[in-house]
């Protein structure tokens, strides 16, 4: 520590400000019920309040200020370490910076940081980039989960550092920038895409196989019965009890039921070749139908406070219930 | 198995353990949990295929405010140990995961429970100006979250092989063919969770454009991503709000510029 009067606090340096970004990674390690994240933000700030304060009284003051409540999105926490650290450095050099200003700061800003934090990170980086991966995955690639691990982390690392050091050189003024439309536009514009891509996935990966035949091959072939069939009209010429007209009628009504791709003609008899499913039914109206009112479902559930485990639980007794009737 | 890929599974168990409580490196996530264990058990295609699958399954599972969601990283360790060294099915492993999910939920409001006697600790540690034990207690908290993945999981690698076929297949055909059509649109109560997080009425014509080209197969993923970003981009540059105001805009940003230009035109 130099002897720098109070006018020019002594500024933490680059080393100590990278050694609290990589601390800063645990900041969830002591999750508990009682005050969230406060330990592993205290953790996180350790590098810094040991080089600002080498008196152990000094220390002990500033560790015991660091262990209140805190909670917020992990990576949006960055920024208000840096802040922090310009906070401390002035506490440190005299200035009159008292405790309820470095508890209101954090406090204050950690509501709508993790209001950013969580359509971005949780709502749409997380998702969009686990399905493109997750669509890797499943198309056999072993690439995908080194995708996943290597693009997630090389942007939440960046970000953090990028983020803290933008904290710490703006100090108190960012709090001008958080009310500024710029945040505002990177949550939208991220809220967007998500957004976007769930309405995709939905009818692309949610899979509900209804198979219940609605449309059997009985009632197929009876409907083929009223046609004359080949071997009926060959006849039919034969017997010279035809003309020109029923014939053409004959081979046009033989034609559009074949036309349609749930009959085909093989060897001059009609073949069902494809039976018409509840799930052929509705994927004509719109497909995707099912899963789309079943999102709604689940969203509506999820408001009224029902667990996401419960509906799991409930969805998996549809189905068994479903396999049962003979549904799916 | 040998006694190697054991260890290297073990490995993988606590860093998801770790990462469950951390969400920074990713670790607990299925499609990288269930890889890696594939790989060190050398069924590394199985594996892929559970993480892709619950992957998908998981997509919306996020710890919000003091809200736990399910747990990916003991339904995908332990799923994987039963798909990767028992021979289970990659369907067997989603049914299963779920289970594990709420097992692993239990587990880890019990250890951040239990943390808050270490918080104590730390306060006593702090008034002595001791950092170097508020960091041990702050770590230790951090090992039983790993722990917490690690002991079942070494559980499930101690049972046999062949108890896990045999509870298998006593399970009957109704129960395992209802289990795998609900993996298959289980996956939308996380769509929904992430969505109940984001919408709002300006956002949800976003979400039906997004429906409705669905259908176009010949777009992929990446291309919708594009897509995307896309209408994100336009919207908001066309938004009054964003172009009006301006009062916070310093004009030194692309889009601060394009702003202006907008507003030029107007």
């Amino acid at each position: 520590m130099t002897d720098n009067a109070a006018v020019s606090p002594t500024r933490l340096s680059e080393a100590t400000r990278r050694k609290v970004w990589w601390k800063s990674q645990f900041l969830q390690g002591s999750m508990n019920y009682e005050r969230m994240q406060a330990l592993g933000w205290c953790y996180g700030m350790g590098p810094a309040l040991k080089e600002l304060y080498p008196d152990k009284d000094d220390l002990a003051q500033a560790l015991k200020r660091h262990l209140e409540f805190f909670n917020t999105q992990p990576f949006l926490a960055s920024p208000i370490f840096g802040v922090e650290m310009t906070l401390e450095e002035e506490r440190a050099a005299g200035v009159e910076v008292d405790d309820a200003a470095i508890q209101g700061v954090k406090i204050g800003m950690m509501g709508p940081l993790a209001g950013v934090g969580d359509p971005i990170f949780w709502g749409t980086i997380r998702p969009v980039l686990g399905a493109f991966c997750a669509s890797l995955a499943l198309s056999g690639s072993i690439a995908g989960a080194f995708v996943f691990f290597i693009v997630w982390n090389l942007v939440r690392l960046a970000f953090m550092w990028y983020t803290q050091e933008f904290g710490y050189k703006q100090g108190m003024n960012i709090t001008k920038d958080l009310s500024g439309g710029f945040l505002k536009k990177i949550t939208m514009g991220a809220s967007i895409l998500g957004m976007f891509i769930m309405g995709v996935l939905i009818p692309r990966w949610t899979s509900m196989p209804m198979s219940k035949v609605v449309f059997s091959k009985a009632a197929l072939s009876n409907a083929a019965d009223t046609f004359p069939g080949i071997a009926g009209l060959a006849d039919a010429i034969n017997g010279g009890t035809v003309n020109a007209e029923s014939l053409t009628q004959g081979v046009r009504s033989v034609g559009t039921l074949a036309s349609t791709d749930t009959v085909s003609m093989i060897d001059g008899v009609a073949q069902v070749v494809r039976t018409t499913t509840l799930q052929s039914v509705l994927d004509q109206l719109l497909p995707a139908l099912l899963p789309l009112g079943l999102t709604f479902l689940c969203i509506r559930l999820l408001k009224k406070g029902v667990s996401p485990i419960t509906i799991i639980f409930a969805l998996f007794a549809v189905g068994i219930l479903g396999a049962l009737v003979g549904i799916f | 198995m040998n006694v190697v890929s054991i260890i290297f599974v073990l490995v993988v168990a606590f860093l998801a353990g770790l990462e469950g409580v951390l969400d920074e490196w990713q670790f607990h996530q299925p499609i990288v949990a269930c890889t890696l264990i594939g790989i060190v058990t050398g069924h590394p295609m199985e594996g892929v295929l559970l993480g892709g699958t619950l992957q998908m399954v998981a997509l919306g599972w996020m710890n919000i405010g003091a809200a736990v969601a399910p747990d990916a990283a003991l339904a995908s360790v332990a799923s994987a140990i039963l798909v990767c060294m028992k021979g289970a099915s990659v369907a067997d492993g989603v049914a299963s995961a779920m289970a594990l999910a709420v097992a692993g939920l239990v587990l880890t409001i019990f250890i951040r429970t239990i943390t808050v006697g270490i918080i104590h600790l730390a306060d006593a540690a702090a008034d002595q100006g001791n950092l170097a034990r508020v960091n041990r207690l702050h770590l230790s908290a951090l090992a039983l979250q790993g722990l917490r993945i690690l002991i079942p999981a070494a559980f499930v690698i101690a049972v046999p092989a062949e108890a896990v076929q045999a509870a298998l297949e006593v399970i009957p055909v109704w129960i395992s063919g209802g289990l795998a059509a609900a993996g298959g649109f289980i996956v939308v109560v996380g769509y929904a969770m992430v969505i109940n997080m984001m919408a709002t009425k300006e956002l949800w014509p976003f979400f039906f454009i997004g429906f409705v080209l669905s259908v176009l197969s010949g777009i992929t993923l990446i291309g919708m991503g594009i897509l995307g970003v896309c209408l994100a981009f336009i919207y908001i540059n066309l938004k009054p709000e964003f172009n009006g105001g301006g009062g916070s805009s310093r004009g030194d940003s692309v889009d601060d510029q394009l702003d202006m230009i907008m507003n030029d035109y107007e």
